[in-house]
């Protein structure tokens, strides 16, 4: 089902703000560049020709164009189009397919659930593994253990943890549905719009917890004994003492993390929702990329799915730059 | 000498490269698991009974995969000779004029001869354009059939029902034996299509499709099939019937497990259903309706066809002719009948397993092919609909609404016609 993914449209939003990720590094380049300008010069005169640079970059530039832009390009041109599968006919529609998509109820629908579904998912994956990574700095004796048994799940591909997921969910033999039944709580998944929700994010977010544990945890070791230890003479309370120095000090993680848990809820949820909902959305909550996928590959309908994707990688646009022009003002590298 | 001897050698490299350069052409399926294995069997023995042509089967996932991939590749000029697609797929692949090459006219154009009739009447149509000609060959070939726990009727003393009023007399006493009277496994295929087969009403208009693609509309607001889906509420409100959703497998668990009476699956699931059952259990026709006119008429075939590609040689083409007459012999569809549980789809091949004694051991595996067999009325013939995997997506979501009630039976079918004729309005503007 990765490949599934890979192949949509859509996924190429996905990429999108991969390389926002990439750009993320080369905001930190630029800010280093202002304070030291004489350094990148000196870089410069160490190419023989001026376009040997231009050499080195043609991989990652060819790469760039062939999987982003040029199927981006034909992904907004196909928009526009009414087109038969075969490609045999095809009819310019002009911004029907737009209008089409952001008039049904339906997709709205889809819509508010995969903002509030990313919403969660981002929140408890990243609480969830601040938490679990702060316990786990604190643990002296037999901490390369846990920070194993925390970190393994991350090994685990998409479409095996929904599998997984979907096992301890199922509606015969789930062990956590006998363990609600328990507590008078019936859950069926598959039938319930609320509780295929809510095992869609319990799934999703225990599947990324282990990459926002790690990249914490090294954060966490990255900061000063000595920073720590003068916290600690200043201040008493444990809490506090993480509330205003040890965040601020994750808080480049902390940005990293939010950026990429966001794609992950987004796009990278595919295998597990594709699994849940075994193939047959039916009522079923699904995500935005979700649906891409069952109109263009399921129902063939390349103009409307073609339409999702782009308003996709519109929405994926304006959160990265939202992330950097109102978040990351706050963050300080240094 | 040497001159002669190396002479000798390269005519018989030669004559013998040219004896074993066979043809080869592709076969890309969707089929999986015991399914998938037939296939390369099948494959084998053609491959094996001659030398002129080599079938290499490719399996691409599912059905939608297979569709999908199908549908790529044929864009980027590498398709396969052979592309295998399911029934809710038909209109998309015999609507693309030039996509493929109907089987009746590749058949015939390979010398051989082509006989409409000597396939059985429910898989004559399906995959056929409005004059009967042959576009897709019919491959594996189900019928939605329902199976019976011979114990739970013995227990509740009920014979099993023909028709759905027999089924909400015997019900009641099942329910008290401690038994779900009626789990299904697909409402789109065995509740809605089928209804419309089963009780010979029409499906949509144009033909149920099949005249033309510009304003074909549904007719689901029809009032007999809202009467079904009350009826199906209200069953299960009296826990008549049980509903687990629009995963197959969930609804099929119950009465494997023994704890449903029937089950309404596809006669392909008796392979399976042999290994998984854990009580005896035989088959019968899907019910119909007594109180509606004309009803009990056989059912649409549902699994899916062979397509053969368009834009591929002659030699290949023939090859591909040649495979599908290979597959049509009586021997090869027996082999696949009792390999799978798919029914027969030649008359020839239905004699040859009623001589071979086939029936009088498995029962059940009869019943598909006779439920096919039924009258046909005007409107169980078949439906032409495009952009139908989308519908019934429709339709499932619609469907899961009314039993988790959140909608009503006649809201939900408004839902379903109002969103299906949108998407078969735009079917009609891709094929413009």
């Amino acid at each position: 089902m990765t490949t599934a993914t890979d192949l949509l449209p859509a996924s190429r939003g996905g990429t999108g703000t991969k390389t926002g990720g990439r750009r993320f590094g080369a905001f930190r380049f630029f800010g280093g560049q202002s304070n030291s300008g004489g350094e990148g010069a000196a870089k410069r005169v160490q190419f023989s020709s001026p376009f040997l640079p231009y050499l080195f970059l043609a991989p990652q530039l060819a790469i760039i164009f062939i999987f982003f832009y040029w199927p981006s390009v034909q992904a907004i041109q196909s928009s526009f189009y009414l087109e038969d599968p075969f490609g045999f006919g095809s009819t310019f529609v002009g911004m029907t397919n737009y209008t089409d998509v952001l008039k049904s109820g339906e997709y709205l629908g889809i819509a508010r659930f995969t903002a509030v579904f990313t919403a969660l998912v981002t929140f408890f994956a990243l609480s969830i593994g601040l938490l679990l990574a702060v316990k786990a700095d604190g643990v002296i004796r037999g901490n390369a253990a846990y920070k194993t048994l925390l970190i393994w799940v991350y090994a685990i591909a998409p479409p095996v943890a929904g599998l997984i997921g979907m096992m301890f969910f199922d509606q015969h033999i789930g062990p956590i549905v006998e363990l609600a039944r328990w507590f008078g709580w019936d859950i069926k998944v598959g039938l319930n719009y609320f509780d295929t929700a809510f095992s869609m994010v319990v799934v999703s977010v225990w599947k990324q917890i282990p990459y926002n544990f790690i990249f914490f945890l090294s954060g966490l070791q990255g900061i000063p004994v000595s920073v720590r230890e003068a916290a600690a003479i200043d201040c008493r309370s444990g809490f506090r003492r993480f509330w205003t120095v040890i965040l601020p000090l994750l808080a480049p993680t902390a940005f990293f993390l939010l950026i990429i848990n966001v794609t992950y809820a987004l796009f990278d949820t595919f295998g597990v929702i594709d699994v849940m909902v075994k193939d047959k959305a039916a009522n079923n909550p699904i995500t935005l990329v979700y649906k891409v996928y069952m109109d263009g590959f399921r129902g063939n309908d390349l103009g409307g799915s073609s339409a999702q994707s782009v308003i996709l990688m519109l929405i994926v646009f304006v959160l990265t730059i939202f992330q950097f022009r109102f978040i990351e003002r706050r963050v300080h590298y240094n | 000498m040497f001159k002669k001897f190396s002479l000798a050698a390269l005519t018989f490299a030669f004559s013998a490269t040219s004896s074993f350069a066979a043809t080869n052409i592709t076969w890309w399926h969707g089929m999986a698991g015991r399914n998938g294995e037939v296939i390369n069997e099948v494959s084998k023995k053609f491959n094996e009974a001659q030398s002129a042509c080599a079938l290499t089967p490719v399996s691409k996932g599912t059905y939608e995969e297979a569709l999908a991939s199908g549908i790529a590749a044929f864009r980027s000029g590498e398709q396969p000779n052979i592309l295998q697609v399911f029934d809710a797929g038909a209109a998309t692949i015999i609507n693309a004029k030039g996509a493929v090459i109907p089987a009746e006219d590749l058949i015939i154009k390979a010398g051989h001869t082509f006989d409409r009739n000597a396939f059985i009447d429910g898989v004559r149509y399906f995959y056929a354009d409005s004059e009967g000609k042959f576009v897709g060959m019919p491959f594996n070939s189900s019928a939605p059939i329902m199976y019976i726990n011979d114990e739970a009727l013995k227990k509740a003393g009920v014979e099993a029902p023909k028709t759905w009023e027999e089924f909400e007399a015997v019900a009641p006493k099942l329910k008290e034996a401690g038994y779900i009277p009626l789990v299904q496994s697909q409402l789109t295929w065995q509740f809605t299509e089928n209804f419309f087969s089963r009780n010979n009403i029409q499906f949509a208009t144009n033909n149920n499709g099949y005249d033309a693609v510009v304003d074909t509309e549904l007719k689901v607001t029809d009032p007999n099939l809202i009467m079904m889906f009350d009826k199906l509420k209200a069953w299960k409100d009296e826990g008549y019937f049980a509903f687990y959703g629009a995963g197959w497998n969930d609804n099929q668990k119950v009465f494997e497990e023994g704890k449903a009476a029937f089950w309404i699956g596809s006669s392909g699931s008796f392979g399976g259903l042999q290994k998984t059952a854990q009580m005896p259990f035989s088959a019968t026709f899907l019910p119909y309706w007594g109180s509606i006119k004309g009803a009990g008429t056989n059912s649409f075939i549902g699994g899916a066809a062979l397509f053969a590609m368009s834009g591929k040689s002659d030699e290949e083409n023939k090859c591909v002719a040649d495979f599908f007459q290979f597959l049509t012999s009586p021997e090869i569809q027996y082999f696949y009948h009792k390999a799978t549980g798919y029914v027969a789809i030649t008359k020839a091949a239905y004699e040859l397993a009623q001589k071979d004694g086939y029936y009088k051991e498995k029962p059940v595996a009869e019943v598909g092919i006779k439920q096919l067999l039924l009258p046909a009325g005007e409107w169980s013939k078949g439906y032409r609909l495009g952009f139908y995997p989308q519908i019934r997506e429709i339709m499932e979501r619609e469907y899961g609404r009314i039993f988790s009630g959140e909608t009503t039976v006649k809201d939900a079918f408004d839902t379903i016609e109002k969103e299906g004729n949108e998407l078969l309005a735009r079917f009609a503007k891709t094929a413009g």
